[in-house]
């Protein structure tokens, strides 16, 4: 996309470095020159977001880890002792819980985004697929942290979803052993999961350089998803994707800061400031607000093995959403019938969620199942099916012209 | 060897596609060493997430004394980290639990083979639903024995799943009548 670029440093001495290793080069054409469509939205600003999040959440992880200890006997008395003893303690430990959710709740804005505006067709099935990856790995990262607390809901969480894989016929009560490490979760499981829990960000922070990288191949997409066919369509990334990425990055910071500040126990549970006790369940257990939809269709199937896969098949599907959605223009903007579809399965994700936190019984249950069918028709049935058979409206020229009218 | 350059060119494209040479042995012979080696890195590194031998030692089996359980009370006892119920079975219990119509259940299996034989009081299961892993709490349920409070399993007074999305009866330990009012787990 950027072509060659046209760095030329000043500098005597960055002249020497560029020489050697062109890395000012590299942010040049990546960050300062790189075109980006003129007519992008606030909705493209949150893979800086993202990006930011990354960062924060790694910093506090790594200053929690200094005054953390993972012990059975003594992991949720170190918690507290970070939350009362440790300079700041509060604060570190809320921004990094808080900071879990907030980082959940960037990824599902930008992963709508990316459905609403076919982000993901060709030439960017890989961009979309290297997301999905990292999706996942948030999940197990997200998982393990609410683990560490070593309250009764991280205890119970973490029991619950080792157990998922005591489906697996034949293998699976001998793959949960060994999982945890002993007969039942303990201070081995705790132990792997501190280990993997400060290994994955790293994992997830190279795989957001495959996904930059991807998309700096492919460039960005754009509300009209119809690709850049001359410089007017473009603008330099800096100032103008910067100016904007900044400006609504500060805002999300603030949204950031009133959950830090105000209610930072909002999204958290009671329970997990109850020391994990391996004798008592309680009564009412539900995984963190980002997992809840998933929880929901897991609940919502009356078989234990099918519920697995289900939990399981809902994730992975989105990586072959690129292949599932037949249609050939991009944007919901030109696409009438996909556009209803895509708000009613915002919803039905959103009702997902809400299920997911309510008693598995009566009404909740039946409106479960209903919504668990629609998630996945809309990936198996409506998707395929619109591309064939939806009327879609003209698309525009070019860029320039949606956004400037014909006369341009 | 002494060949003109263009002609060298052509042999090394000629022989490694016609004919076996050295350089194909030691491409596969350095392949296949490579591939056992990893093959056996991943031993311990696998092995090592196993239960360790402390743990499998901490395993050993219990002794339980059961003279101080009441009728119809339910104890919880912990082997291997896991909980353990003890009911001592009222004759209502074993009666309900003796009369059901074994072919109608989920996982089916008749009263006789939970318990020892000459001990019908005396239920011995592994207190974790087979769901997802809670503890049920005894003495609720329509079936007098367990309600999971996670996701609504039911289980009767022999232990055995009755409604809800648990596939399994509770499991039984392994357990042996030490003495009539004795009982060694593991």
């Amino acid at each position: 996309m950027s072509g060659h670029s046209t760095y030329q440093p000043q500098s005597k001495v960055l002249q020497w470095l560029e020489k050697r290793l062109p890395i000012g080069g590299l942010v040049h054409s990546s960050f300062v020159v790189y075109p980006v469509p003129r007519n992008l939205n606030y909705l493209w600003t949150f893979g800086g977001i993202l990006a930011f999040m990354l960062g924060v959440q790694i910093v506090t992880g790594i200053v929690l880890a200094m005054h953390y200890t993972p012990h059975v006997d003594l992991a949720f008395r170190s918690v507290e002792g970070i939350m009362r003893d440790v300079n700041y303690g509060w604060l570190l430990r809320y921004l990094h819980a808080n900071g879990a959710s907030m980082f959940f709740l960037a990824v599902y804005v930008h992963m709508f985004r990316g459905i609403y505006y076919g982000s993901y067709k060709e030439p960017r099935e890989v961009l979309w697929i290297l997301g999905v990856i990292i999706y996942l790995l948030m999940m197990a990262t997200g998982f393990m942290g609410y683990v560490l607390v070593w309250g009764q809901m991280s205890f119970w969480a973490a029991t619950v979803i080792t157990n998922l894989f005591s489906a697996i016929p034949g293998v699976g009560d001998t793959i949960v052993t060994w999982l945890w490490g002993g007969y039942a979760v303990g201070n081995p499981t705790l132990n792997r999961f501190y280990s993997l829990h400060y290994l994955l960000p790293f994992v997830i922070a190279g795989v957001v350089v495959l996904h930059i990288w991807a998309l700096h191949v492919v460039g960005q997409n754009n509300p009209t998803g119809i690709e850049p066919k001359s410089e007017k369509d473009t603008v330099a990334f800096t100032p103008y994707a910067t100016a904007k990425d900044g400006f609504f990055l500060a805002a999300f910071v603030i949204l950031y800061a009133w959950f830090v500040f105000y209610i930072p126990n909002f999204l958290g549970h009671a329970d997990n400031y109850i020391p994990a006790n391996p004798a008592v369940t309680p009564t009412h257990i539900v995984p963190e607000w980002y997992y809840l939809p998933f929880y929901a269709i897991l609940r919502a199937i009356p078989d234990k093995l099918i519920g697995v896969i289900a939990l399981g098949a809902s994730i992975v599907i989105l990586a072959f959403l690129p292949w599932l959605d037949t249609s050939r223009v991009r944007s919901a903007r030109y696409r009438p019938l996909f556009r209803q579809f895509f708000w009613l399965f915002v919803i039905v994700c959103v009702g997902l969620g809400w299920l997911g936190s309510k008693p598995p019984e009566g009404i909740y249950v039946i409106l479960a199942r209903v919504f668990t069918i629609y998630y996945f028709a809309f990936f198996l049935v409506i998707l395929p099916l619109l591309g064939i058979f939806e009327k879609t409206k003209p698309l525009p020229n070019s860029i320039s012209e949606s956004v400037l009218g014909a006369k341009a | 060897m002494n060949k003109p350059p263009e002609e060298r060119a052509s042999d090394v494209t000629t022989v490694s596609s016609a004919e076996h040479t050295r350089r194909d042995f030691l491409y596969i012979a350095t392949g296949a060493v490579g591939a056992v080696g990893a093959a056996a890195a991943l031993v311990p590194l696998i092995a090592q997430m196993n239960p360790d031998a402390s743990t499998i030692a901490a395993g050993a089996p219990i002794d339980v004394d059961l003279a101080p359980i009441a009728d119809g009370q339910i104890i919880k006892v912990f082997w291997r980290s896991k909980p353990i119920f003890i009911s001592h079975r009222t004759k209502k219990d074993i009666e309900e639990a003796q009369t059901v119509n074994v072919a109608a259940l989920p996982d089916p299996e008749p009263d006789s083979a939970r318990v020892k034989p000459g001990h019908d009081q005396w239920l011995v299961v592994i207190g974790i639903c087979t769901h997802l892993g809670c503890i049920p709490l005894p003495h609720q349920g329509e079936y007098d024995g367990w309600f999971c409070p996670c996701h609504g399993s039911q289980y009767d007074t022999s232990g055995r799943i009755r409604r809800g999305p648990a596939p399994k009866n509770l499991a039984l330990p392994p357990y042996k009548f030490v003495s009539d009012t004795k009982i060694q787990i593991g």
